[in-house]
């Protein structure tokens, strides 16, 4: 047992600080560091200052423009990154659909879709959930109907994240009806400026327009853009959601966002004082930096194991842990930061491009509210915490 | 990072499992719970035997050289057998006071005699109103000549029944809340003034009142200096807490385990309880904070030997936090998923809910070390 990081692995940790303090553009990092949202510019200037260094997909194989590094030097990094902050990498190309083509793909689409994905030339969303199928995924209705060298879609996608700005969609689509409802799934790539696709906005409670619904209708998609076998999406789909497991506690980005808090208690003012003095706010803020210690440790214990056994690609119930609590937590900080600006958190600022009425001061209570609502999302997204607790259950406890 | 144990310490953690497993069942603990010392000489030195007594010493003052890691080791497996002789008084607390203030001659005097468990230690320190503050102390050592005269009461001296030697810690100088002026002095349980009525706990184990009426002590039995006991027993009892926070984890455990095989073998209206998702989901909680416990609980171990005391009992104050907040949530829900019979005393898991209480109980609670890390400036600051 071995419970501190090696010289080697500080070495890196610096090495990387050391280029986000480079190269990070003080913009992006503004914008993050005050909640605000990023537009498609600033991911793609920072997606190609990451690729150029070569560390755009740093856990892809090496043949596919990966790092090499072990799960431990891939968890540095990406710690690091949220806790500058910077973006991570956009999830739906380097997370979601780029090891699944790399994994099931074949040459042609390996060759023709993975350099643009680290090069973010290609804005990727994902196109699994639908007005019917939430939690129960599989009940999916999307249908994909062979006719010659292409399949006809038709159905309706939903909670489509950044679709707006999307050059593809990767979708679940039923090309069975008659097998059971798993085994009738495949894997579709779908060019967003095909005729037929129309997005419409979906505005959340926070006034952002982050997700949207994406309707096909008589979508023609080339046969090419199958990935894998036809009527094998389903295994495909469970390999994505158990693929990402060292980002899904969000450690770095909770320790930055308690940093935050504690930067702005000092300047609010309570009972005559700053807000972080007030013994019964601190408590509040170290209850969660506590959790937050022990799930990195979580977090940690994870991936010593994958670095000593090698990740299996199956879905881990460990991260099945790290989604509940490192949802927990985030919310938790959003919380508290919408307390830190107290009553200046009621403002609504209308998100208006173009502008020029001047912000309701202080400028930086405008994201406080906003942010916590937008965050009740991280306990529903990505299989709701109650999926997470039937997964632990089944899989673990054996129940 | 690697958190798997080294081939020796696998071997440490298997032949203690092998050792209770053997001897320390339930049915077994509950009779040696009725013996009229309420634990047992016979296991007492087959832990000897198997060096665990030994395990945290200096190899040159006679022990093993063990890390806090092996301690972790030692004090989960004594926490899923609910064990009742009193190892933490004697080593961890005990034997912290030898480890980090005793003189070369006073640990080449009496590590030996523990290391071989001929010798038990009792560390009294809390008082009636001193709660977990360890820098109240209202006993009072006054000078005499060479050596001291000890006067004062100490309250629920762990292991104070059976200890043969006490570690009393008394005020040298200053007010009874001052840093300073406080003296860790050794006395021998049989001295002349001293006073003990023992008495079992909530959890099965033991501890006793102690009274000190003129106590002489030897200058040869003050422990560091008389006037700053405090930095040692600060130390000791963050080596403490770690210790606590890994028998937690071991009965967490084990009343995680318990609710899963009684959630699997419990019917009800036709069907195993723990098909019932709101059960199901009950058990979960428990997991969750079982695993957060055993990290933080990880984290405390990291930090128990490290010499920067305000990292260090910042990690503390998390960890004991932690486990207080996370043994409650697995303790009370493991009573509920269990119904009526985890009510009973002749069933396990109230007894093992009894002593995850206790551990929150003793050097200082949830709500204690929160306040305590909030002053500190939290974990991050």
């Amino acid at each position: 047992m071995e419970l501190r990081f090696t010289p080697e692995e500080l070495a890196f940790r610096d090495e990387v600080r050391a280029f986000f303090a480079e190269n990070v553009p003080d913009e992006t990092r503004a914008k993050m560091s005050e909640g605000e949202h990023l537009d498609k510019d600033d991911m793609v200037e920072w997606t190609r200052i990451l690729n150029d260094k070569g560390w755009a997909v740093p856990h892809w194989p090496e043949e596919y423009g990966g790092t090499g590094w072990d799960p431990m030097r891939q968890y540095i990094f990406l710690e690091e990154l949220q806790r500058y902050p910077a973006p991570s990498p956009l999830p739906f190309g380097v997370n979601m659909v780029g090891p699944v083509i790399y994994t099931f793909g074949n040459e042609e689409q390996k060759k023709r879709f993975l350099p643009r994905i680290a090069n973010l030339d290609d804005w990727w969303c994902q196109g699994f959930s639908e007005p019917g199928a939430g939690s129960d995924l599989a009940s999916l209705k999307t249908r994909a109907v062979r006719d010659g060298d292409h399949y006809i879609v038709n159905g309706q996608k939903t909670w489509t994240t950044l679709a707006q700005y999307a050059d593809w969609i990767f979708c679940l689509v039923r090309t069975d009806t008659e097998a059971k409802k798993q085994e009738g799934i495949s894997f579709l790539l779908i060019d967003m400026n095909t005729p037929g696709i129309e997005v419409r906005p979906i505005i959340t409670i926070d006034g952002g327009r982050e997700v949207n619904e994406v309707f096909l209708t008589d979508v023609k998609v080339p046969v090419e853009n199958l990935v894998g076998q036809e009527n094998k999406g389903w295994d495909y789909a469970k390999f994505l959601l158990g693929n990402e497991r060292t980002n899904i506690a969000r450690v770095g980005m909770s320790k930055q966002r308690i940093a935050r808090v504690r930067e702005l208690a000092a300047k609010e003012m309570s009972g005559g004082r700053p807000l972080i003095e007030d013994p019964r706010f601190r408590e509040k803020l170290s209850s969660i930096e506590i959790d937050l210690k022990a799930l990195e440790l979580t977090q940690l214990r994870v991936v010593a194991a994958d670095a000593k056994r090698g990740n299996t690609g199956r879905p881990d119930p460990a991260s099945s842990i790290l989604k509940i609590k490192g949802s927990e937590i985030q919310q938790g900080i959003t919380h508290l930061l919408m307390q830190v600006m107290g009553p200046h958190a009621l403002p609504y600022h209308e998100d208006i491009e173009g502008s020029n009425e001047p912000p309701i001061e202080p400028d930086y209570a405008g994201s406080a509210a906003p942010g916590y609502f937008n965050y009740r999302k991280v306990s529903i997204y990505g299989g709701s915490n109650e999926i997470q607790k039937n997964i632990i259950a089944k899989a673990v406890l054996g129940l | 990072m690697d958190f798997d144990l080294t081939e020796e310490q696998s071997i440490l953690k298997d032949s203690l499992d092998r050792l209770l497993a053997d001897k320390y069942d339930f049915e077994k603990r509950m009779k040696i719970m009725a013996q009229p010392d309420g634990w047992s000489g016979e296991m007492w030195n087959a832990y000897a035997e198997m060096g665990l007594m030994a395990l945290p010493f200096a190899e040159e003052d006679g022990g093993l050289g063990g890390s806090p890691v092996e301690t972790m080791i030692v004090m989960e497996a004594l926490g899923r057998a609910l064990v009742l002789e009193p190892y933490f008084a004697t080593v961890v607390l005990g034997g912290g006071v030898l480890r980090h203030g005793a003189s070369a001659e006073q640990r080449a005097e009496f590590v030996p005699l523990v290391a071989g468990g001929e010798l038990k230690l009792a560390l009294a320190h809390t008082e009636r109103n001193s709660r977990y503050d360890l820098n109240h102390v209202e006993t009072v050592a006054r000078r005499d000549g060479d050596g001291w005269v000890l006067s004062g009461q100490k309250s629920v001296v762990l292991g104070g029944d059976a200890a043969d030697h006490i570690f009393v810690t008394a005020r040298t100088a200053g007010d009874i809340r001052d840093m300073n002026g406080i003296g860790i002095f050794m006395v021998d349980a049989k001295a002349e003034g001293l006073a003990r009525r023992s008495y079992t706990n909530q959890d099965g184990t033991h501890a006793a009142e102690i009274s000190l009426d003129g106590v002489t002590v030897p200058a040869a039995s003050v422990i560091g200096d008389p006037g700053d006991g405090l930095s040692i027993i600060r130390r000791v009892a963050d080596e403490a807490i770690a210790a606590l926070s890994a028998e937690a984890i071991g009965v967490m455990e084990k009343l995680h385990a318990l609710t899963l095989e009684y959630l699997k073998v419990r019917k009800q209206f036709g069907v195993p309880i723990g098909a019932f998702q709101v059960l199901q989901h009950k058990a979960v909680d428990i997991f969750v904070a079982l695993e957060q416990a055993r990290s933080i609980t990880l984290y405390a171990t990291m930090m128990a030997d490290s010499d920067d005391e305000d990292e260090r009992s910042r990690a503390m104050n998390a960890a004991k936090a932690e486990i207080g907040r996370a043994g409650q949530l697995a303790g009370e829900n493991a009573i509920q998923l269990h119904g009526g019979v985890g009510m009973t005393m002749e069933y396990a898991v109230g007894h093992y809910f009894k002593r995850m209480t206790s551990i929150d109980l003793t050097f200082g609670d949830h709500d204690h070390h929160l306040r305590r890390l909030a002053e500190r400036g939290g974990l991050f600051g």
